[in-house]
């Protein structure tokens, strides 16, 4: 960085808006769900009936696979069964 | 000069935090490079807003699995950008809108992010201003709103906006070229 005129400082302040929020919330929450929600997904896969429980009720699913069904965890389950 | 009240983690302790599970500590990383993993989806490579969330989720995710491959702990941004690039170039190419790695799309890209890697370092002196000097800038140049909203928003009068920001961009420039006087030249491999 060479110079720093207001000009400049805006410009490059500019080129850093806030991500959506939901975003961010999702980033923050999924990673720690990822492992039980792709084994619970896999699983779905491969069976019929343990599919339809799923979708029938995402929350409990989610809560027994142990971890807390935030909504942007229940949203990302839906998004993942629906591929 | 305004000075912020509260110290924020350096990225070496963060990471370090992360390490040991901290929860808080994995809040605040994604807090904190959550623009700049944006930036880069949406501005370096012109992702639309579906894909580039895509790729800010898989950022995010991979940055988890693989922090204990991370060499240093310092050296997490330059890790987390090459991070994205990668995670945009396989989007890309998943959806086949690019086939060759070298294209002169590619370069211009890394241009882009080269300039918002000097904007994160002016982001980053943002961070050690005082609340009043992080408020005003980042409503009226991140966030676009108007010296009205602004105003009414921190219940300051919006004639003194303007001079308010002028005062708050001398404030950061003095910490950017404080911390430029003291800082060590930048090297390092990246691997992601």
């Amino acid at each position: 960085m060479t110079t720093h005129n207001d000009e400049h400082l805006g410009e490059l302040l500019r080129l850093l808006p806030p991500a959506p929020a939901a975003w961010v919330t999702a980033a923050q929450e999924l990673p720690l769900a990822r492992v039980q929600l792709d084994a619970l997904v896999e699983r779905a896969e491969v069976d019929a009936a343990f599919r339809a429980s799923v979708v029938a009720d995402l929350e409990m699913a989610i809560r027994a696979s142990g971890v807390e069904p935030s909504p942007v965890v229940v949203e990302h389950l839906r998004k993942l069964l629906s591929r | 000069m305004v000075v912020a009240q509260d110290v924020e983690p350096s990225d070496a302790d963060l990471v370090a935090r992360c390490r040991r599970g901290d929860r808080d500590a994995w809040d605040a990383l994604v807090v904190r490079f959550s623009r700049y993993v944006y930036a880069i989806a949406t501005q370096a490579f012109r992702l639309p807003q579906h894909d580039a969330e895509d790729v800010f989720q898989d950022v995010f995710t991979k940055s988890f699995e693989r922090l204990g491959s991370l060499r240093s702990d310092d050296a997490i941004r330059p890790w987390i950008g090459q991070l994205t690039r990668n995670c945009c170039l396989d989007h890309l190419r998943a959806s086949g809108r690019i086939v060759l790695v070298e294209e002169p799309e590619d370069r211009a890209a890394d241009d882009a992010i080269a300039r918002l890697d000097e904007a994160i370092t002016v982001r980053e002196s943002l961070e050690h201003l005082g609340e009043e000097c992080r408020e005003v800038l980042d409503r009226f140049f991140c966030r676009d709103e108007s010296y009205r909203t602004i105003g009414e928003e921190l219940g300051i009068p919006a004639g003194t906006i303007a001079s308010r920001i002028s005062r708050c961009l001398g404030h950061l420039r003095a910490d950017l070229e404080g911390r430029n006087a003291a800082a060590p030249p930048s090297s390092g491999q990246v691997t992601t």
